[in-house]
């Protein structure tokens, strides 16, 4: 008796389970059914990388901060106006702070005049061990096949933790709704919820239509150069090629992807 | 067996509602923050973790020090803690509540908190760390309260609950473990990157813990009928004195090497925390006071007569439990972000909202404790 | 049994409580709301059938398939394609959420947190303000 009564349970469950699911499996697996497709336009990187250019950066001491708006605006970043709640995805600061331990007066000397004092571009290195996802316990945050270091703020339970772990302080919390913050909110682009992290992105919305990232569009001077590193033909090659580039922090091994010509 | 903690006198009472009081004001704080967000404490872009991480990782300490009287009474038979190794295993059962509800209060979005059992990540020590909360608070509950049981039916615990008890030594050791491993794998922050994380953790615990319970046992020989018997008090002193004098040794360790090395990343942090760097000395007033109140427990401690004597002993105690909280509770978790990665400094003041919520929290743990000991007592009063 | 008095009158509390909701709801039955579609497109990108029943599991799969798999195009059963978000092509069509997405949600008592983070279609900002008021 207790046999029929366990097995009717079993039927009764999984018939209740095919029930449920049956229209989801027909719309998602069925014969002619729907298909989730890349968009033919975007651009299939294998490994995305990113050159700053800061010889040509030069319009910045007129205080040219294009980059950093067009990312803003594009992807309805909130200025708080306080270094407390303050959310950057890509910012500007001295080589002091972007190249700690490597400063010594003469750098400092060369910057000043050979480079006219200017402030250097950061972003996420978009790592290729990256410690954020490492530390993820839900992995909210991951590294995608073409590089990026990518945000599911859907999943994002806002423990903080890839912050403690990004030697580059390129995470954000949002400590409180972002959205009164925003100047102008881009329809094409979501804004984030209060308690979730967030951070450069490479622009992958719009990598996937076949668009460069916004600060590489938004630079006149051509001073970020973003391309595929496994392609020998780009143009990011040519320049690591070419031209000498330091990476930062490359002795912690997560082998970061932004590389800086001085 | 819980219906015993209805029973006490006015002041027992008395006690209960005024935890309940603050329970309810922290929750009145909490409340607040959910609305606002995490905004309403004092934590920013470059300090992300404050007081509630801090308070977390103080507590699994406290936690993990049940250990110390489980493994002598359980493996070595040292019947002396016979009478208070279920104290020990109930104040476990209320840190690591206190352990996971700071971490809840911590969460952005603590509404997706069971994320991390619907993506389960065994790369994050975080996850692990979740893992090894709720397993050893299983444990402790489950042991705690069948030896309590058997002990109230005048018969001898069952003999399925060894495995139990032997598998909560080791799991006390683990909790406390990977609570360090948080902090010491993470690339970028100097403070924190040291292979001695771990053992400095397990030694301010058994330190931090052990002291809280003489603390209590002392309280309890005044003010109840309740005697943990002076040989178990003088046992568990010797274990905070070495305890004590194996944190601090650590500590030496640590300041040797990053002072002797002299690599700017590690060293920053250390003289922040002690004098100050570019003029910000946030941590120091803390970090002098934790390790004055360290002195004072050592010298009261070592020699033996004032470890003898209950008044001293007991200032001894609180000396080094409070010296531990400020260690662990406040200076450990917020150095680690000053300077922050860039080298730039924002130093850290934690809200009002913040510390109600802290305040709220521990509360609670008292009263889960308050209860759990109500119970215990009187179960051994009776049976006595 | 002890107190027989006491338990059964504490049983029939307990038993008004617990069914207090459906009391409730039986009190008052109320008609299902009118939804205004906000376009005058006759196919949404799946049945009609299919989008009332499915149209949470659906756009949850639409978003691990764009956030998490990089894919953006939605090919459906009849080989249409479409660009897969919620605030680019759903309310390009249901442009008065409103009226749309609200009034059913308010009725069955649902709260979906899509609009904390996606914006909603602009003539509902004039209209109703943000969702997260």
């Amino acid at each position: 008796m207790d046999d029929t009564r366990r097995s009717f349970l079993k039927i009764a469950g999984l018939s209740m389970l095919g029930f449920g699911a049956k229209p989801v499996v027909d719309a998602v697996a069925g014969a002619g059914g729907p298909k989730f497709e890349k968009d033919p336009k975007a651009f299939n990187g294998k490994r995305w990388a990113m050159v700053v250019d800061q010889q040509k950066c030069l319009k910045a001491k007129d205080g040219c901060k294009d980059c950093v708006l067009a990312c803003n605006s594009a992807h309805n970043i909130p200025s708080f106006n306080n270094p407390k709640d303050e959310i950057k995805w890509i910012w500007q600061t001295s080589f002091e702070h972007a190249f700690p331990g490597q400063e010594n007066p003469y750098i400092n000397d060369y910057i000043k005049t050979s480079l006219k004092g200017l402030p250097f571009l950061v972003l996420c290195n978009h790592c290729d061990n990256p410690p954020c996802v490492r530390v993820c316990p839900v992995q909210a945050t991951f590294r995608r096949p073409d590089g990026i270091v990518a945000m599911d703020y859907h999943r994002c339970i806002g423990c903080r933790f890839c912050m403690a772990a990004c030697p580059y302080g390129a995470r954000n919390l949002n400590w409180s709704d972002p959205r009164p913050f925003i100047k102008k909110e881009n329809p094409e682009y979501p804004t984030r919820t209060r308690g979730v992290v967030e951070k450069c992105n490479f622009c992958s919305e719009l990598l996937a239509v076949g668009k460069l990232p916004a600060c590489v569009e938004a630079c006149k001077e051509k001073a970020l150069v973003f391309g595929d590193l496994e392609d020998p033909n780009s143009e990011v090659r040519e320049l690591l090629r070419t031209r000498p580039t330091i990476q930062r922090k490359p002795q912690l091994g997560t082998r970061p992807q932004i590389y800086y010509i001085l | 067996m819980l219906e015993k903690a209805l029973r006490g006198n006015k002041s027992y009472f008395a006690w209960i509602g005024f935890l309940l009081i603050l329970v309810g004001m922290g929750f009145g704080f909490y409340l607040r923050q959910l609305g606002f967000g995490l905004g309403v404490t004092g934590m920013s872009r470059d300090v992300s973790w404050g007081l509630y991480i801090g308070q977390f990782t103080f507590l699994v300490g406290v936690a993990a020090s049940a250990v110390m009287l489980v493994l002598p009474y359980y493996l070595h038979n040292y019947k002396v803690f016979g009478k208070i190794t279920i104290l020990g295993e109930f104040l476990a059962v209320a840190a690591v509540t206190m352990c996971l509800s700071f971490i809840v209060v911590d969460l952005g979005r603590p509404d997706r908190a069971f994320n991390v059992l619907l993506y389960p990540t065994p790369n994050s020590v975080l996850f692990w760390d979740m893992v090894v909360l709720n397993g050893y608070l299983f444990l402790n509950i489950f042991v705690g309260w069948t030896v309590l049981e058997a002990e109230a039916k005048s018969v001898p615990p069952p003999k399925w609950i060894k495995p139990f008890i032997y598998l909560s030594i080791p799991w006390a050791v683990s909790i406390h473990t990977v609570t360090a491993f948080l902090y010491a794998g993470l690339p970028g922050r100097g403070f924190w990157l040291s292979a001695i994380m771990a053992p400095r953790f397990l030694g301010s615990a058994f330190a931090a813990g052990p002291a809280l319970l003489i603390l209590i046992c002392l309280f309890l020989r005044k003010y109840t009928k309740f005697d943990a018997g002076w040989e178990a008090i003088q046992s568990l002193a010797k274990i905070v004195t070495y305890a004590m004098i194996l944190s601090v040794f650590f500590v030496l360790c640590e300041l040797f090497t990053v002072f002797y090395s002299q690599i700017p990343e590690h060293m920053y942090h250390f003289l922040y925390l002690f004098v100050g760097l570019h003029g910000h000395t946030g941590m120091m007033p803390w970090m002098w006071a934790s390790t004055i109140l360290a002195a004072i427990a050592l010298i009261v401690l070592i020699n033996p007569k004032t470890r003898n004597s209950p008044g001293t002993l007991a200032i001894g105690c609180a000396a080094v439990f409070f010296s531990l909280w400020i260690e662990k509770g406040i200076t450990l978790v917020i150095t680690g972000y000053i300077p922050s990665p860039l080298e730039t400094i924002t130093e850290y003041h934690p809200t009002l909202t913040e510390i109600g919520i802290v305040v709220g929290v521990w509360a609670l743990g008292f009263l889960i404790m308050s209860v759990l000991y109500k119970v215990a007592l009187t179960v051994k009063t009776e049976s006595a | 049994m002890y107190n027989a008095g006491k338990i059964i009158i504490g049983i029939v509390i307990f038993l008004a409580l617990i069914t207090a909701p459906f009391w409730y709801n039986l009190a008052k039955p109320s008609a299902p709301p009118k939804l205004e579609l906000g376009t005058q497109e006759k196919q949404c990108v799946e049945s009609k059938a299919f989008m009332q029943a499915n149209h949470m599991v659906l756009l949850d799969q639409w978003r691990d398939e764009v956030v998490r798999d990089g894919k953006r195009i939605y090919v459906n059963s009849a080989g249409k394609q479409f660009n897969m978000s919620l605030q680019n092509t759903c309310t390009k069509c249901h442009s008065t959420k409103t009226k749309f997405c609200d009034r059913c949600h308010t009725y069955l008592n649902v709260a979906p947190n899509c609009w904390d983070c996606h914006i909603a279609p602009k003539e509902q900002e004039k209209l109703a303000g943000r969702s997260d008021k």
